[in-house]
């Protein structure tokens, strides 16, 4: 691998991991789509800190992005407040509305300076190793790496000093607010991190592609742990892995890494969706195949222990019977009927199902359950 | 007696003149509370009467458009140590990737500060409250994996954590089972043994007369408030359900007030 390479892995990593940290509580939070809304956003404070200092490198553009991000906060809260419109549908009128913003001010005023709208919306991760940070004439490694990094080594401090006050404020605001812990300022400190990592990583993976990392990796966290801290450690791995597949994709395809990040962000999803151990679709399929035929063995137990030794045993007891009583299929009863015999449940004598000890037990087991 | 020396005699809660309003309409109109220390005191009234926005309001959790709220004689701020809440269970979010323990264990968050993470004495201390409401084989469980009644006593083990004196408690009997219910009963003898003062929303009048000490009934206005043997007549829950009120004592009143509220 050549150093550009390398720089562009860690840029990846980096970014991978810094979003996964706001991200997963966004996700806990149900406010998803507003990762998506300040990521947008945040281009008008790019735009606005521009005007001011004229100057693309300057850190005063995060500092103006993550104040719009905010604004971006305040204004969908201001909205839904009314009652009038549903958080949703405010979300969707406050960020296209200083996005376009954004986007008229950079077409019309700023026509000549180099920010245009697709590097907004996809980013360009391969140019990062070209812009450096070389003070002093000493190369350091490419921007993008020390501003993520930062961005990454904020939202990591603040986790840690924090955890506590973001667990509390996120899972039951009303007892935070009345411990003292102030639900609002937990909220846009939330917000600040996720406007800071939006704009950060916009640079590297575009607007839309944050909005891939910041809720793509914790949501299948999510569904592979119930402990909290360890949701955190998954999304970042998740994120980073992810990262690295989409880069190695983006090889292999010879596309645009930052799409082929999040198209990783996506399969790493899917996966899990399917394969979670206890929450994924196919253990869930399962355990719901196992349960029925379960319960299926449970019945025929059940109504051959209610009418053991009744005058109706004869009659009730008959292998074709169940089918009847129990509206089983013949496949299906046959097969309950099999597996039960096989467990060592029942006995199949002259005709008549008649139940084991052992079978008689798992009935009475049942019955009181 | 600790309580009387810290406070000298004052009302466990004094809300004077208390007038709520979302949006224009008023919620609570004109509410006076007055709660002694030592008490177990229901809220009792229809929907919409405006009972969890009282208890918010005393938590200093909806800012009042008039009144005041006085905790022992003081402002709610400097007396939040004294208080603990118990929330609605359907208030939260029970899919939150947390276990038992540590639901009980933010009980001890208001005595930390900000930063101060919880250490072996918070979770000890979360241990024995969980205990205490005979949920210690549950401490590593998922809160998911609960049932309505553990879920409950998992927020009052949070509000024992508390080691407040005044409990605020919204609805703690609502969808829980026989035995719960219960447990929850001597739970609140035991804290009223202890000196602290409870008031709690409360749903089931057949109850009222047997769980509570005090009663206050509720409709936007304060209806009436006092002992409950004083207060708890059939007249006053007329004024405060409008007329559709049986009787009270030992008819099936309760459930005839569910459905017609």
């Amino acid at each position: 691998m050549t150093s550009a390479q390398i720089d562009v892995l860690l840029v990846a990593v980096v970014v991978a991991a810094a979003c996964a940290i706001p991200g997963t509580f966004l996700v806990l939070r149900r406010m998803a789509m507003m990762s998506d809304a300040i990521s947008h956003t945040v281009l008008l404070g790019i735009v606005l800190a521009f005007f001011v200092v004229s100057d693309l490198g300057s850190p005063i553009l995060i500092a103006g992005a993550a104040l719009v991000g905010l604004l971006t906060v305040v204004l969908v809260e201001a909205v839904s407040r009314t009652g009038l419109v549903r958080e949703d549908a405010a979300i969707g009128l406050v960020f296209p509305a200083l996005f376009s913003i954004a986007v008229i001010l950079i077409s019309s005023l700023a026509g000549d300076v180099h920010l245009d709208s697709d590097a907004v919306l996809l980013g360009e991760i391969a140019f990062a190793p070209f812009n450096r940070f070389a003070p002093f004439s000493v190369d350091l490694g490419p921007i993008a790496l020390w501003v993520m990094g930062a961005i990454l080594l904020i939202n990591l401090a603040c986790t840690a000093l924090f955890f506590k006050e973001l667990k509390l404020a996120t899972f039951d605001p009303a007892l935070a607010a009345a411990l003292g812990f102030s639900p609002a300022i937990v909220h846009y400190g939330l917000m600040s991190l996720v406007s800071i990592t939006a704009v950060g990583a916009f640079d590297a993976v575009g607007s839309i592609l944050v909005v891939a990392l910041m809720i793509g990796p914790p949501a299948a966290a999510y569904l592979l742990t119930d402990r909290l801290p360890r949701m955190l450690g998954l999304s970042v791995a998740i994120g980073a892995a992810s990262a690295v597949a989409g880069y190695w994709l983006a090889r292999v395809l010879d596309a645009n890494i930052a799409g082929s990040m999040a198209t990783a962000v996506g399969i790493a999803f899917i996966l899990v969706l399917l394969l979670a151990p206890q929450r994924g679709l196919v253990a869930t399929a399962r355990r719901q195949r196992r349960q029925r035929w379960t319960f299926a063995r449970q019945m025929l137990l059940i109504h051959l222990a209610t009418h053991e030794g009744t005058p109706a045993e004869t009659d009730e007891s008959r292998p074709d019977h169940m089918q009847r009583h129990m509206r089983w299929p013949p496949a299906f009863a046959n097969r309950v009927v099999r597996t039960a015999t096989e467990r060592g449940l029942i006995v199949l004598e002259n005709d008549q199902l008649r139940l084991t000890a052992q079978g008689r037990h798992e009935a009475r087991a049942a019955a009181v359950r | 007696m600790r309580i009387g020396l810290r406070t000298g005699g004052a009302l466990a809660i004094q809300a004077t003149d208390l007038t709520l309003a979302y949006q224009q309409r008023p919620v609570l109109w004109d509410v006076d509370l007055e709660v002694p220390q030592g008490v177990l005191m229901a809220i009792v009234g229809p929907n919409g009467a405006g009972k969890t926005t009282l208890l918010r309001a005393v938590l200093g959790l909806l800012q009042p458009a008039a009144g005041e709220v006085l905790i022992f004689g003081q402002p709610y701020a400097s007396q939040r140590r004294r208080v603990a809440y118990v929330p609605q269970r359907g208030s939260v979010d029970w899919d939150f990737p947390t276990t038992a323990l540590d639901i009980v264990t933010m009980g001890t968050y208001g005595g930390l500060g900000w930063v101060r993470r919880p250490g072996s004495s918070e979770r000890a201390r979360a241990a024995a409250a969980l205990t205490e409401v005979g949920m210690e084989c549950y401490a590593d469980r998922q809160i998911s994996q609960l049932s309505g009644g553990q879920q409950q006593r998992i927020f009052l083990a949070r509000a024992l954590v508390q080691d407040a004196d005044v409990y605020l408690m919204d609805e703690p009997f609502q969808g829980v089972d026989a035995t719960t219910e219960r447990a929850i009963v001597e739970l609140l003898r035991a804290l009223r043994a202890d000196g602290k003062t409870v008031v709690a929303v409360h749903h089931d009048l057949q109850t009222v007369t047997e769980y509570f000490d005090e009663v206050t009934l509720l409709n936007v206005r304060r209806i009436a408030g006092g002992p409950v043997e004083r207060v708890f007549t059939e007249e006053n829950l007329r004024h405060t359900y409008g007329g559709r009120v049986a009787g009270i004592g030992g008819r099936a009143m309760g459930n005839d007030l569910e459905s017609a509220s």
